[in-house]
C-alpha cells in the first residue's frame, strides 16, 4: 500500500488555481522528485502536504490516515518532516539548540519536572543532547554545535535544515530545493547524503529541485508539475524523453 | 544530582548574604523606611519584569497587559486576606492562580493576533480589568481597599528569588526552548512539531500568574490598593524595564527593574525633572545600545566555576 496517497488535490487562492487535481502515490522507501518551472505550484504542494494550507478539494492520506485540515505540528508528529526553500532556521539559537527543538516532541519529561529540576529532567536533557549531537555528526556539523545558526555559511545552513527535519523522526521527508545555492561538488555530496539517510533512517523522500543532474541521478520516480497540474510522471528516463516535459520545462537541448 | 554544584552553592550563598545584609542594616537603623520600601519595590518589579520578559522577550509576543494581571493578583489576594480572613500565603497563591487562569482566558483568543494587533488587544483587556475593579463596590471600587501590611523584606526577597528561579528553569527546559522557537520562526517551529498555540498560551499564563503574585505582594505591603495604580502606564513601565535590560535576557530584566526602580526613587525629591531624566536616559540607551543593557545574553557566573570549560552546566 502507498505510504502517501494524494487524490484530486486542489488549492485555489481566490480564483487562482495554484494546484489542480493532483494525484500522487508514493510507496514506502521511494525517493521521488517533484520538478517543474517556477510558479508551477511545487512549494504549494509541500505546504498542502504539511498542513500550512488547507486544501480546497481532494484528500491526502498518509500511513492510512487522513491528513486534510490537520495543523502543521500534528502533521509533523504523524511523521512528515520538511525543510524550507527559503531557509527558516532559528537564527539566534545555536546549531545544537536548533536540533533540540526539533527533538522536543519526543522529550521524556513534562513541564513541571523541568521547572522543579526533577531527576528525569536531567536524564531527558542528557538523552536529548546525545541524540541531537548524533544528528549533527551525520551532517558534519558537530564542530559547530555552539555556533549561532545565523553565523553558519549557506551550505551548512541547508544541511542543518535537513538535520533538524530528521530530528523530528519522520517517516516521510520533504526537501524543498536542498541543493539551491550549492556548487557542483557540494551538490554531488548532497546526492550521496540523501541516498544514505534514506537507507539509514528507513525514510521515504520527496524532493523539489531544479538541479537536473541531482534529480535524475537520485530520484527513482519523478512528477512534473506545470500550472498546478501533473503533466507527466515516471522514471527519470521516461521523463527525459517526454515531449511535453521538454516543451514545458527541460527545453530542447536538455541533458 | 547536579543541583548542588559549586556555582549554585556560591549563588545561594551570595543571595543569603544580600538578604542578611539588608535585614541587618534595616534592624540597626542605617536603612530607613523609604529605602526599605524601594528595595521591596525592586523585588516586586523584578518579578513583573522577569515574567513580562518570558512573554515578550522569550516567546516574542508583544503583550502590554501586565498591569491587568497584577491588579487581578492584588485584588484577589486582598479579598482572601481582608474579606475571608485567610492567611497571607493563601492569598498570594490564590491571586497568582486566578491571574494565571485569566491569562489562559485572555491568551486563547488574543494570541492568534500578531505584533501590534496583539499589543492593542492586550492593552485594551488590561484596561477592562482595571475598570471592572473600579466598578466593583465589593472590593472598594474607586475609593480603594485597605489591606493589612504583612509583607516584609523576608517575604519579598525570597518570593522574588523563587519566582526568578521557576521562570528561568522553565526557559532552560525543552518546553522553554519550544517557546523561544516561536519567537525565532513561528512557521518553522510549527513544522518541527511544536504546538505553537499551546506554548504561547503556556508562556502567557505563567507570565500572568507571576504578575498576579507580584500584585499580591504589592497589595499586602502597601496598606492600600486602588484601581488607578494598575493603569496601562504601569504596563508600559514594566515593558520599559524589560527593553532597558534586554529582551530575552533574565539577568537583563532583573537589572532593568532594579535600575528603573532605584533610579525613580533617587529622583523622588525632584518630581518635576524625574520623567525627563528617565526619558533622556532611555533615548540615549536606544541610540547607543538598541538591544538593551544585556542584549539577549545572560550574565553568566561561569567565573565561579573553577573546573575546565566543557563540564559546566547552567542550572541557576
Amino acid at each position: 500500500m502507498a505510504l502517501l496517497k494524494v487524490e484530486s488535490l486542489s488549492k485555489s487562492f481566490s480564483g487562482l488555481k495554484a494546484v489542480s487535481n493532483l494525484d500522487m502515490e508514493i510507496n514506502k522507501g521511494q525517493l521521488v522528485g517533484l520538478i517543474g518551472p517556477n510558479g508551477a505550484g511545487k512549494t504549494t504542494v509541500f505546504n498542502l502536504l504539511t498542513g500550512v494550507y488547507v486544501p480546497t478539494e481532494g484528500t491526502i492520506t498518509f500511513n492510512g490516515k487522513k491528513m486534510n485540515g490537520l495543523q502543521p505540528y500534528k502533521v509533523s508528529s504523524n511523521g512528515i518532516g520538511r525543510t524550507f526553500q527559503n531557509i527558516r532556521l532559528f537564527d539566534d539559537l545555536t546549531v545544537l539548540e536548533n536540533v533540540k527543538i526539533a527533538y522536543h516532541q519526543h522529550v521524556s519529561y513534562n513541564t513541571l519536572s523541568g521547572i522543579l529540576r526533577l531527576p528525569n529532567y536531567f536524564k531527558g536533557e542528557a538523552e536529548m543532547e546525545e541524540k541531537s549531537m548524533q544528528f549533527l555528526k551525520i551532517f558534519d556539523l558537530d564542530k559547530n554545535a555552539d555556533e549561532l545558526a545565523k553565523n553558519l555559511p549557506y551550505g551548512q545552513q541547508r544541511r542543518l535544515e535537513i538535520a533538524r527535519a530528521l530530528a523530528t523522526k519522520p517517516s516521510l521527508l520533504l526537501l524543498d530545493e536542498p541543493a539551491a545555492g550549492m556548487n557542483p561538488q557540494e551538490t554531488h555530496n548532497l546526492m550521496e547524503l540523501i541516498r544514505w539517510i534514506r537507507d539509514e533512517f528507513d525514510l521515504t523522500i520527496l524532493l523539489i529541485e531544479h538541479d537536473m543532474p541531482l534529480v535524475m541521478g537520485v530520484c527513482e520516480h519523478i512528477y512534473v508539475l506545470d500550472y498546478g497540474m501533473v503533466i507527466a510522471h515516471g522514471t527519470p528516463d521516461e521523463i527525459k524523453n517526454n515531449p511535453r516535459v521538454i516543451e514545458a520545462y527541460l527545453g530542447e537541448e536538455a541533458i | 544530582m547536579k543541583l548542588l554544584n559549586k556555582k549554585n552553592a556560591i549563588i545561594l550563598l551570595s543571595l543569603i548574604v544580600v538578604y542578611g545584609l539588608v535585614q541587618f542594616l534595616f534592624n540597626n537603623g542605617t536603612l530607613n523606611q523609604f529605602y526599605m520600601m524601594t528595595l521591596i519595590l525592586v523585588c516586586i518589579y523584578i518579578i513583573l519584569a522577569v515574567s513580562q520578559n518570558l512573554i515578550t522577550g522569550f516567546t516574542g509576543q508583544l503583550a502590554i497587559g501586565h498591569a491587568g494581571f497584577m491588579a487581578i493578583g492584588a485584588y484577589m489576594s486582598a479579598m482572601i486576606v481582608v474579606k475571608f480572613q485567610g492567611s497571607l500565603i493563601l492569598g498570594l497563591i490564590f491571586g497568582a492562580i486566578i491571574a494565571g487562569l485569566a491569562g489562559i482566558l485572555i491568551g486563547l483568543p488574543t494570541l492568534r493576533l500578531r505584533g501590534d494587533y496583539l499589543a492593542i488587544a492586550t492593552l485594551g483587556l488590561g484596561e477592562i480589568v482595571r475598570i471592572v475593579f473600579l466598578n466593583m463596590d465589593y472590593l472598594g471600587g474607586a475609593t480603594g481597599l485597605s489591606v493589612p501590611k504583612t509583607i516584609d523584606w523576608t517575604w519579598a526577597f525570597w518570593l522574588m528569588v523563587i519566582s526568578v528561579l521557576i521562570i528561568s528553569n522553565f526557559i532552560n527546559s525543552s518546553h522553554g526552548r519550544a517557546c523561544i522557537s516561536i519567537r525565532e520562526n513561528e512557521i518553522a517551529a510549527e513544522a518541527m512539531g511544536i504546538n505553537t498555540t499551546k506554548y504561547k498560551v503556556m508562556a502567557f499564563a505563567i507570565g500572568a500568574a507571576f504578575a498576579g503574585l507580584a500584585g499580591g505582594i504589592y497589595a499586602n505591603y502597601m496598606y492600600f490598593i486602588q484601581p488607578t495604580t494598575f493603569s496601562f502606564l504601569k504596563s508600559f513601565e514594566i515593558l520599559v524595564m524589560v527593553v532597558l535590560g534586554g529582551l530575552g535576557s533574565t539577568t537583563g530584566a532583573i537589572i532593568g527593574a532594579a535600575v528603573m526602580t532605584i533610579g525613580s526613587a533617587l529622583l523622588a525629591d525632584y518630581p518635576e525633572i524625574r520623567m525627563l531624566v528617565i526619558a533622556v536616559l532611555l533615548i540615549a540607551l536606544m541610540i547607543f545600545r538598541p538591544n538593551g543593557i544585556m542584549g539577549n545574553k545572560e550574565l553568566k557566573f561561569n567565573f565561579l566555576n573553577f573546573k575546565k570549560k566543557g563540564d559546566e552546566n547552567g542550572t541557576t
